[in-house]
């Protein structure tokens, strides 16, 4: 899997997770001011980005995650194409 | 200063038998079951196969895709409740912080917790959802409605079983009637036709065996052999008469006494005298201030277990005294099957309706006559007879009783 199929699919789950268009989901997106994610609904993104994917991300990590683009980073890192 | 008189200016029904006043009210007058074969899971294995499911409900209509998710359906159905009932109403101009809350509900989020529990026993705590918590608690519909709607002012939950919608109704009342608020939505929720809640109430011997959905709920009759489960929720707005009459409100009925009691018994069994739901409809009487012989309507608990029916029966005649021959009493769980935690505020609606527009819903399934169920429960069809003042009772499992009286307005 290359970095730009991991962006592609992390935005398509978010997307789907927290019910909103894929476009609204780029790399700038931040997750508490421009999509009004609360702490509750990112454990559960995480949940999903974990089952899909195959990796496991620690819970104190996603914590520092603010953008949809760290959030790529950091599942890429994982899957060793970071 | 003297007590505020309340009324109940908006229904909001979501029930096996419609969505929405008009719906829900034309179905009970035609005598129309609600009930149906179980279609929520699959229940081929189960002894119970039929259930009152509400139908047709596309949760995204009432709340925004997102809270859909994160909530169990038991505040899907409360949220529809609410906003229907607030519509209803008119959406009355209020402060929200004079506006209350009281929802009751039997068992809450049982659903969200039943699955969360597989996802914990099949693959670790790692994986169980965030949202478990906020969707299993029995306030969730209470906190929903509050966030939805704005509603700051007192805002409480109930959990008495099958009689938690009316005591929600009936603490509401009080709000209201004290100053605390000057309008409360009040009500009741519940979605619990989920494996693990059929599965239990089979075992208690409590649900009926009749495969026949429309015909297993047959409240006083001498083959009923059980309750119907059913799902559902149904708010009340719950208003100061002065300030309903000054906006001129539609009003249904004036809310006008309420009444509770405990059996101190048995935590499932009624207590066979009737003895504390007999100080209820007393209790409730009394709030009125009217007498039994003025009681025209009485919407009985009337659940269809071989027990609740002869005892409620027994009950009423000791309240009313005689006078328990004259008035009509119907029981709307032959076609609603059992809401539980919604059903005393499902049925604080017939009640109003039946004072508003004077018809009385039947009681189906009436066609073998059990001699200890000997009083007027208003068979098969629906009456049409002024309705003054009438009593709406509650029983729930743990001997808890609500009693509410509904009068006709004075003009």
């Amino acid at each position: 899997m290359t970095k730009t199929e991991v962006e592609t699919k992390v935005r398509t789950l978010l997307s789907e997770q927290l019910q909103v268009k894929q476009d609204e989901v780029q790399a700038a997106t931040r997750f508490r001011e421009d999509l009004d994610v609360d702490s509750l609904d990112l454990v559960e993104a995480t949940l999903a980005l974990e089952d899909a994917l195959g990796v496991e991300i620690p819970e104190e990590e996603m914590r520092d995650v603010e953008t949809v683009g760290q959030a790529v980073d950091l599942v890429a890192v994982k899957l060793g194409v970071g | 200063m003297s007590q505020r008189r309340v009324v109940v200016t908006g229904i909001g029904p979501v029930t096996p038998v419609g969505i929405g006043v008009e719906p829900f009210w034309s179905a009970l007058v035609a005598g129309r079951s609600g009930i149906g074969p179980l279609t929520l899971f699959d229940a081929s294995e189960y002894p119970v196969r039929i259930a009152g499911e509400v139908r047709n409900f596309e949760p995204g209509d009432w709340m925004d895709r997102r809270e859909v998710r994160r909530t169990d359906r038991v505040v899907h159905l409360a949220g529809a409740a609410a906003r229907l009932a607030w519509d209803d109403a008119g959406k009355p101009a209020v402060e929200g912080s004079r506006a209350a809350v009281v929802m009751g509900t039997g068992i809450g989020g049982i659903g969200s917790l039943s699955e969360q529990l597989k996802v914990l026993n099949e693959r670790g705590p790692g994986r169980v959802s965030p949202f478990t918590v906020p969707a299993l608690m029995p306030n969730a519909p209470a906190a929903h409605v509050a966030m939805d709607l704005g509603f700051t002012g007192p805002n409480t939950c109930i959990v008495t079983a099958c009689a938690a919608g009316a005591h929600a109704v009936g603490e509401g009342y009080r709000y209201v009637r004290d100053g605390l608020a000057d309008v409360c939505l009040a009500g009741g929720a519940e979605a619990a036709i989920v494996p693990i809640a059929m599965a239990a109430f089979a075992q208690m011997g409590a649900m009926s065996r009749n495969p026949d959905p429309e015909r297993a709920s047959r409240p006083f009759d001498a083959a009923r052999d059980g309750f119907v489960l059913s799902e559902g929720a149904c708010v009340l707005i719950l208003e100061d008469a002065e300030r309903a009459e000054a906006r001129g409100a539609r009003v249904y009925a004036e809310l006008a006494g309420y009444g509770a009691s405990a059996d101190a018994h048995h935590v499932t069994a009624p207590e066979p005298d009737g003895a504390a739901a007999v100080a209820a409809m007393q209790a409730a009487l009394a709030d009125a201030d009217e007498p039994a012989e003025s009681v025209d309507y009485v919407n009985a608990h009337g659940t269809s277990t071989p027990l609740n029916d002869t005892a409620e029966t027994r009950a009423l005649k000791k309240a009313l005294g005689d006078h328990a021959y004259q008035a009509a009493v119907s029981s709307t769980k032959s076609m609603t099957g059992h809401l539980l935690g919604a059903a005393g505020a499902a049925e604080a609606a017939v009640t109003a309706l039946a004072v508003q527009t004077g018809t009385i819903p039947p009681t189906i399934n009436q066609e073998t006559p059990d001699p200890d169920c000997d009083l007027d429960y208003v068979p098969n069809e629906a009456r049409e007879k002024q309705v003054r003042l009438a009593l709406s009772n509650s029983f729930g499992f743990g001997g808890h009783n609500a009693v509410l009286a509904l009068r006709r307005e004075r003009s």
